[in-house]
């Protein structure tokens, strides 16, 4: 299956072994990945902070961008939540009907990475083998607003070497939520700790996500109280093989 | 020709509680130090979050009520003034009287004044949001007149001269100890010997409450539906401490926000099974009582409904945010929210907390008294997934950011981000820019404002070696 790839920006700037993992698994599962050089950021940081007008171009950079694939792969929850519950209703309150329908029409043919792989892709056993304790938090936006379910947990009982153990509270928000975490930082903070001595409970040396923005703030935190544990996204994970 | 019919856009100032002193972030901070508190918290919050749970899951058609109260609740929206009018009619029949209250300073004079010709000087209150919105007991007071809260939560709350932190268990940041205090401070004819046995203090609140309802004559309820077919209001609570209020006085009056009107008794009936099992995580509510103007030789003979606007109608026309009026005051958006859960019900400067707080009070204040509100929320989503009327919290937060005012500095650098990312080759020359800031600075620790909020405990990520667009053209 020919797959357009939308990389999120903070894969494509900060966390390119994420962006670069999915690639690799697409393609050794037997698909050609592209990757549309005019494609930025979903606007997601802008409409959920209060600025859908500045948001709006970002909305339709996106519908433009991906409108002639059939396909479309992001390996965040979170923009693909933004994309699906979010474009259509900030070009719609601009003023921008035609935008609108093409935001929803582009939607309905973006799917996150576990979403393609299990609905689309109809895999889950991806072949890979990865030697560690795991454990995955959920992200509040997967979980809640695209219902990816148990499809990531599902990916990951397949893989090869890998112990899976379960993360106590891990529905509740590591208090990322985007510019939450530094307008509301204190509170952020407060949250993270729990979710952090969660993580460690659990035993594991990699905790991972289906969100790289997730990932960043409980990596940041682990990485700060010097905890051993990493922070992995779930594409790194289902990417690996005994041979790499 | 003017459309403007004199009802005042929002809640007026300097009356009632809706308002703050300071913004969330900072509220936040004193909470998040008390230790003390948030463990009460925590420990509240699970409590009711599990027995909640568990009493949901006993229904197979959780997910269709929660559709119907949905449905019920945007319909009474769509035509709320036929509904109050006919509610008004049926309640005027049946022997009250109907006061329409445009906002907290005429809600107040109306019930003072209604309280002053009885000749009595103490009222019985049996739990109410509204008048606790509107400041009603500071009114009273102020005219002379004890307002005597019922509800034993709220009993602890006045007693302590604190103020509720959640819509349910208004004392829940107190733990017992605490309240024992409180008792032994302030409760008259308190006996001294007084543990802080949760059953020994629950004796010594009945002895005395059951001495106030049973000398005075004047009561003042909230509302939790009201019947427009009939004219029938209704509270529900577990106490009887309602019931005793709505009995036994000689008058009674109800304020009720203009939300609270349901079309017909059937569509109660999904509202009784909701809110309980939502809000206490019991089957049902102990005490349901129900009221239809007066009976004589039965009950109160003077019956009076104070209609509360106070910026619902401007909710009303805001067609996402009108959502907000759906709330039944359950606060299970509160006992599954992790903001609330750490910062407690203070930090939300009004007398409705937590999510739905976040969403409602800014509406009706004006979103430039409570700003920071629609930002106390990391959008996580669960408020939404709790709520027995769905009430979609989360995009209506992202609604009222979106009018909310901005700082200048925070509105330039959105805006030039937005403009960056919409053209992809400055992005990208952008994003080498920002590697090169990182290598020559101090690898991201003291970072200026905003960004120090990051910093403060978490470490920011290494740039790495190579965009993934770099990687990608090069591979």
């Amino acid at each position: 299956m020919r797959i357009a790839f939308f990389a999120t920006c903070l894969a494509d700037t900060l966390f390119p072994e994420a962006a670069k993992a999915t690639v690799r698994l697409l393609e050794r599962l037997g698909h050609e990945v592209v990757f549309p050089f005019e494609q930025t950021c979903c606007g997601q940081m802008h409409i959920n902070t209060g600025y859908q007008k500045e948001a709006l171009p970002l909305v339709k950079r996106y519908a433009q961008t991906f409108d002639p694939y059939e396909v479309i792969v992001v390996p965040s929850g979170s923009c693909a939540g933004s994309i699906r519950h979010q474009h259509a209703m900030v070009a719609s309150s601009y003023g921008d009907a035609g935008l609108a329908a093409r935001s929803a029409s582009v939607a309905a043919r973006t799917y996150e990475l576990s979403e393609l792989l299990i609905d689309v892709l109809k895999v889950e056993d991806v072949g890979a083998y990865y030697p560690h304790r795991v454990t995955y938090h959920p992200t509040c936006h997967s979980l809640r607003m695209i219902r990816v379910g148990d499809k990531p947990l599902r990916l990951l009982r397949q893989v090869r070497g890998l112990d899976l153990v379960e993360l106590p509270a891990a529905e509740q928000c590591c208090g990322f939520g985007g510019t939450f975490a530094l307008k509301n930082a204190e509170t952020s903070t407060a949250m993270l700790a729990d979710k952090m001595t969660n993580i460690v409970s659990t035993g594991a040396d990699v905790c991972t996500a289906g969100d790289t923005s997730c990932l960043m703030h409980i990596g940041g935190g682990l990485s700060r109280l010097r905890t051993g544990v990493r922070t992995v996204h779930l594409a790194e994970i289902l990417a690996s093989t005994e041979s790499s | 020709m003017t459309t403007f019919l004199g009802m005042p856009a929002t809640a007026p100032r300097g009356v009632g509680h809706l308002r703050g002193d300071q913004p969330f972030p900072r509220a936040a901070h004193d909470a998040l130090d008390n230790s003390q508190l948030r463990r009460n918290l925590r420990h509240a919050t699970t409590t009711i979050r599990g027995k909640s749970g568990r009493v949901i899951a006993e229904l197979p058609d959780w997910q269709r009520l929660r559709d119907a109260g949905s449905a019920i609740k945007a319909d009474v929206m769509s035509r709320l003034p036929s509904l109050l009018v006919e509610l008004e009619s049926r309640v005027i029949e049946a022997g009250g009287v109907v006061h329409w209250a445009a906002d907290a300073n005429e809600a107040n004079e109306i019930v003072t004044g209604l309280v002053r010709r009885t000749g009595s000087e103490r009222v019985i209150k049996v739990k109410s949001m509204a008048t606790q919105e509107i400041g009603l007991n500071e009114a009273l007071e102020d005219a002379g007149i004890t307002p005597v809260e019922t509800d034993l939560a709220e009993l602890i709350v006045q007693l302590g001269d604190d103020k509720p932190s959640h819509i349910l268990v208004p004392a829940i940041h107190r733990n017992r100890s605490e309240i024992r205090e409180i008792f032994l401070r302030a409760m008259p004819g308190v006996d001294p010997a007084l543990t802080d046995d949760p059953p020994v203090l629950a004796a010594a609140a009945r002895r005395y409450l059951r001495e106030t309802f049973l000398s005075t004559s004047v009561a003042v309820s909230g509302a939790n539906f009201a019947i427009a077919e009939t004219g029938t209001l209704g509270v529900v609570e577990s106490e009887g401490n309602g019931r005793m209020c709505l009995t036994l006085p000689d008058t009674l009056i109800t304020v009720m926000g203009i939300e609270k009107v349901l079309p017909t008794w059937r569509d109660l009936e999904v509202f009784l099974q909701l809110l309980p099992r939502a809000s206490t995580g019991e089957r049902m509510n102990p005490y349901t009582t129900m009221w239809t103007g007066v009976t004589p030789g039965d009950g109160p003979q003077n019956f009076h409904l104070v209609l509360l606007d106070n910026g619902r109608s401007a909710v009303l026309a805001d067609t996402v945010g009108r959502q907000a009026l759906h709330c039944i005051r359950c606060s299970a958006c509160l006992n599954v929210c992790p903001v609330y859960e750490r910062t407690g019900g203070h930090a939300y400067g009004s007398v409705y907390p937590g999510p739905i707080g976040a969403v409602l009070s800014p509406q009706l204040t004006g979103i430039e008294d409570n700003a920071s509100l629609p930002y106390a929320s990391s959008l996580c989503g669960a408020c939404f997934d709790a709520c027995p009327v769905k009430i979609d919290i989360p995009s209506m937060l992202v609604h009222l950011r979106n009018k909310a005012p901005h700082s200048p500095a925070e509105r330039a650098a959105m805006a030039a981000a937005a403009y960056t990312m919409s053209r992809p080759r400055l992005y990208a020359s952008a994003q080498r820019a920002a590697k090169m800031a990182r290598i020559v600075g101090r690898r991201g620790r003291g970072l200026p404002p905003p960004l120090s909020g990051w910093t403060a405990g978490r470490d920011l990520p290494e740039f790495p070696e190579q965009t993934f667009r770099d990687w990608w053209a090069r591979r």
